[in-house]
């Protein structure tokens, strides 16, 4: 074992110099006892590289705009589990209307429920187990995909840290040539004041396959801070089909990272989404990474900016081989003093021919102190190529504001039905009328605090 | 339909005169190479003291290669002449101007004709200039049009006011270098009221291996006046790489006209990084017409600063990147008051293992209303090889504004040029024919001897390309 690891106790010491307890403190032995020797290393590993990684500076191209300051980690310690009374409040406030194929339930990195709706499931081989058992039962495949991506986009410390104190999360294997017609879904809670979580999913959908899954990221107070540091890994192999969706409505006091890759192989189709409501500083890293001809990936994003808000999100359409498409389409509402950033790139390696790529931001400016920045980007390095990007930020349609107005609707529901049509384009996109319902009462319901 | 085969012989940058210089400040770049030029130029004190605090600035900043390309690390700053001149006084007339200068221009093509029509030809060889005519009729108006050492020495209380504010010295590590080593370039001022008929025009020529140039320049618009400016360039090739980088600053008073017309074609060696800035005050216009062929690494991102209310810019820029090169062109429209525009219009065209790179930057801050601003960059490739990049960066603040950007990145299809074989073109006219189109909506907006000049250019490239 590495000396370089402090001894648990030494928790209780505040190192001054760096941030906080949890970064001095690397993975817990008692945590760490629970893991398989192999998964055990990879944390250590990842904690000497937590700490040799610079913290980002404002002049990193992949920080440009964001509010570097904003990353003091300092004061979040190690969720701690959450008593009994907590835990059945939580199940309670996890109810909701969807109709899944299974569904977990976490607190504090802790698993506090699963129910397999569709028992038929586990006959046909899928695999949906809380992470901490994968990694004991099914080595084999988790090893093999377990944060094997290069993080590209600036976050490689963050996901150092969260390879570190990872200890939660959903692992979903689709065999080949199975359909999984329900979502499966996870909710995490976060609970208690400056808690840390490393939510983790990782999802492998065989061959000819067809999954859908839900992330649900959630505070049980919405005005105490916390720290979340996520990492979500999706591989889909040849003509695999998987629509994924990540619900970020962390506390508004919450700094929170997201940090996905997808990897899509030969004629197989990847549909991400990702709705962002909490938060007080969010930044999503989502890459896809098209390695087999005739990929496709859709990439959707729909941000509620609020208040101080920031959301900070970097992106990669990485086309690596021929005859793949990728779609891109984010959007951006901004009131109060909120910010965003996107920094979009669409790569197209050298032989990607025939690539067929589409980048699209827009920013909603609500308010004269909201501040919205884009960045978005090509690199192509082949030809026979059809790229484009767009980006606008402009205001609400003052005609559209008007009629609405002439029609007796008051100014602030007319706002709202404004900017829900234009978020509502991202959501129509999912094609899926059940979850697209479930998104739309979230917004509604950020709306109505 | 194309035009009869044109042409063009492109050794005519390939010669080089026999060197002899007057005064040379050596390699490398010191203090002493400051206070050379300084004592060599009789500049005054304040001069002095600006280079050498500019030189302190470049020496602490690093170079930009966190974002910008590596291939700046291939700049050996010590190998560089800072400061050549074989005469301190520009020839006035034209009896004056040196045989084998003279020569040059006839190399490169430049007919007699159109140097007559002309408003004023400043000839930069080395860092002085070497040929100053302005036609009567525009110093009559009142138009100052010099070397920017003779706007320093004769017409300091305009030159002062003004030089080293749109771009100040710390703006960048070569802006930097420029303010302390600067020589050479054009000083214009234009009063109040007048329309200056006929472009201005320099041309630029480095003729000294290793040396690099720093021409520093510095137009000033009136209150209501108009003035176009044109600069082109070629250089001879030499065996190491040059290093060219130049300082421009417009100002553009209430209701004033600028448009800054460039076709940089530096030979293949030379790192082209050049700073260019405008001011535009209220109702004034701003229009760079950028357009890139030569250099091995251009860095260059016009931009106009929009400072009065219901100030436009513009930038129209064509970028061509053949073998070997790197075009890293773009724009910045810094929005700083109600109901300014800005307009940014970017063609790009990769040829073999050509790179061409768009990086903009617009930025609308807080409690503007009614500014607007509009990007379109196009890319088009034209092998299998050549690579093309676009990395703009929009921020805007508060309500009542409207930023939109576009980018598109394609290939000539292989049914055009199909079709156009079935026709009887060759596929290298077939394809300069596309190439042609692509940009011909923006050609269309230079002055016609550049649009002619980059016609030809463009058929040139492409008969290299296919096949």
């Amino acid at each position: 074992m590495s000396t370089a690891i402090a001894p648990n106790e030494e928790r209780t010491r505040i190192n001054r110099d760096d941030s906080s307890l949890i970064l001095t403190s690397g993975p817990a032995e008692q945590e760490n006892h629970a893991f398989a020797g192999w998964f055990k290393q990879l944390r250590f590993e990842a904690w000497k590289a937590f700490q040799e990684t610079p913290h980002p500076v404002r002049t990193d191209e992949a920080w440009r705009f964001a509010t570097v300051k904003a990353l003091d980690l300092s004061g979040f310690t190690r969720a701690l589990p959450v008593d009994e009374n907590t835990a059945a409040d939580l199940i309670q406030r996890s109810a909701s209307g969807l109709e899944t194929a299974g569904r977990m339930i976490f607190a504090n990195d802790q698993l506090l429920s699963r129910e397999l709706h569709v028992a038929a499931l586990e006959a046909q081989g899928v695999i949906w187990q809380p992470l901490d058992q994968a990694v004991h039962e099914h080595e084999a495949l988790v090893s093999k995909h377990f944060m094997t991506q290069e993080i590209v986009l600036g976050s490689k410390k963050f996901a150092a840290l969260h390879q570190a104190s990872v200890r939660a999360g959903t692992f979903i294997y689709i065999p080949k040539n199975t359909e999984v017609a329900l979502p499966l879904e996870t909710l995490h809670w976060m609970h208690g004041r400056n808690s840390s979580l490393f939510p983790h999913t990782l999802i492998i959908v065989g061959e000819n396959s067809k999954v859908t899954v839900i992330d649900r990221f959630e505070s049980a107070d919405d005005h105490e801070p916390g720290f979340a540091c996520g990492v979500n890994d999706l591989y889909l192999e040849a003509g695999a089909k998987l629509t994924y969706v990540n619900v970020q409505n962390w506390s508004r006091q919450t700094l929170a990272f997201q940090i996905n890759s997808t990897v899509v192989g030969r004629d197989a189709s990847a549909v991400n989404m990702a709705l962002n409501l909490g938060s007080r500083y969010a930044r999503t890293e989502s890459v896809s990474r098209l390695v087999g001809q005739g990929g496709r990936s859709d990439m959707l994003a729909l941000s509620v900016a609020e208040g101080a808000q920031e959301f900070d999100q970097r992106t990669l359409q990485d086309h690596r081989k021929p005859d793949t498409a990728s779609d891109l389409l984010y959007k951006n509402s901004l009131n109060d003093q909120a910010r965003t950033i996107f920094a979009g790139l669409i790569r197209v390696e050298p032989g990607a021919h025939h690539t067929d790529a589409y980048q699209k931001v827009r920013n909603l400016l609500l308010s004269d102190d909201a501040e919205a920045n884009s960045m978005p980007g090509l690199e192509i390095l082949a030809d026979d190529v059809r790229c484009t990007h767009g980006a606008t930020s402009g205001q609400m349609d003052e005609e559209e504001l008007f009629y609405m107005l002439s029609r007796g609707i008051p100014r602030r529901e007319a706002q709202q039905l404004i900017v829900f049509g234009f978020l509502n384009e991202v959501i129509e996109r999912l094609g899926n009328d059940s979850i697209a319902e479930e998104l739309r009462a979230l917004v509604a319901r950020k709306f109505a605090s | 339909m194309p035009t009869d085969t044109i042409d063009i012989d492109r050794s005519v940058g390939d010669f080089v005169y026999p060197e002899s210089h007057e005064f040379d400040a050596g390699y490398g770049l010191t203090r002493d190479t400051v206070n050379y030029i300084v004592d060599v130029k009789g500049e005054p004190d304040w001069i002095r003291e600006f280079r050498l605090k500019a030189l302190d600035t470049f020496l602490s900043k690093p170079l930009p290669t966190h974002w910008a390309s590596r291939d700046l690390e291939a700049i050996h700053f010590d190998k560089i002449r800072y400061y050549l001149a074989n005469s301190q006084r520009p020839t006035r007339s034209w009896d004056e101007v040196p045989d084998d200068v003279k020569r040059t221009f006839e190399r490169l093509g430049i007919p007699e004709q159109e140097r007559k029509f002309l408003a004023g030809v400043e000839a930069q060889f080395d860092s002085e200039a070497v040929y100053s005519n302005i036609k009567k009729a525009v110093g009559e108006q009142g138009v100052i049009f010099t070397g920017s050492t003779e706007g320093l020495k004769n017409h300091p209380e305009i030159f002062r006011k003004w030089f080293g504010k749109v771009i100040p010295t710390g703006d960048n590590k070569f802006s930097a270098l420029n303010s302390a080593v600067f020589s050479g370039g054009s000083f214009i001022y234009v009063p109040p009221g007048v329309k200056v008929k006929h472009p201005l025009q320099a041309y630029f020529r480095i003729n000294a291996e290793n040396f690099g140039q720093f021409e520093r320049t510095l137009i000033i618009a009136d209150e209501g006046s108009e003035v176009m400016y044109m600069e082109g360039c070629t250089a001879p090739k030499f065996e190491t790489a040059t290093l060219h980088s130049a300082v421009v600053e417009l100002v553009a008073m209430k209701g004033a006209k600028i448009q800054y017309v460039t076709v940089q074609n530096w030979s293949p060696n030379v790192f082209n990084l050049v700073t260019k800035r405008a001011l535009a005050h209220e109702e004034a216009e701003v229009k760079w017409i950028d357009c890139n062929i030569g250099s091995r690494l251009t860095m260059k991102y016009p931009g106009v600063v929009l400072k009065g209310r219901k100030a436009r810019g513009e930038v129209l820029s064509i970028a061509l990147a053949s073998n070997g090169q790197h075009q890293d062109t773009g724009a910045k429209m810094i929005h700083a008051a109600d109901e300014t525009t800005s307009n940014i219009i970017s063609k790009s065209i990769s040829v073999g293992t050509g790179r061409a790179t768009y990086r903009g930057l617009v930025h609308v801050p807080r409690h503007l209303k009614h500014c607007k601003n509009n990007t379109e960059c196009d890319a088009l490739l034209i092998n299998a090889h050549s690579r093309t990049d676009t990395y703009p960066a929009i921020s805007v603040r508060g309500t009542g504004n409207a930023v939109q950007h576009e980018a598109s990145v394609s290939q000539v299809s292989a049914e055009q040029i199909f079709y156009m074989q079935q026709r009887g073109l060759t596929e290298g006219q077939a394809m300069s024919l596309s190439v042609n189109g692509f940009v011909n909506d923006l050609v269309r907006q230079f002055p016609m001897e550049y649009s002619v000049e980059l016609k030809r250019l463009i058929d040139l490239e492409m008969e290299g390309s296919v096949g």
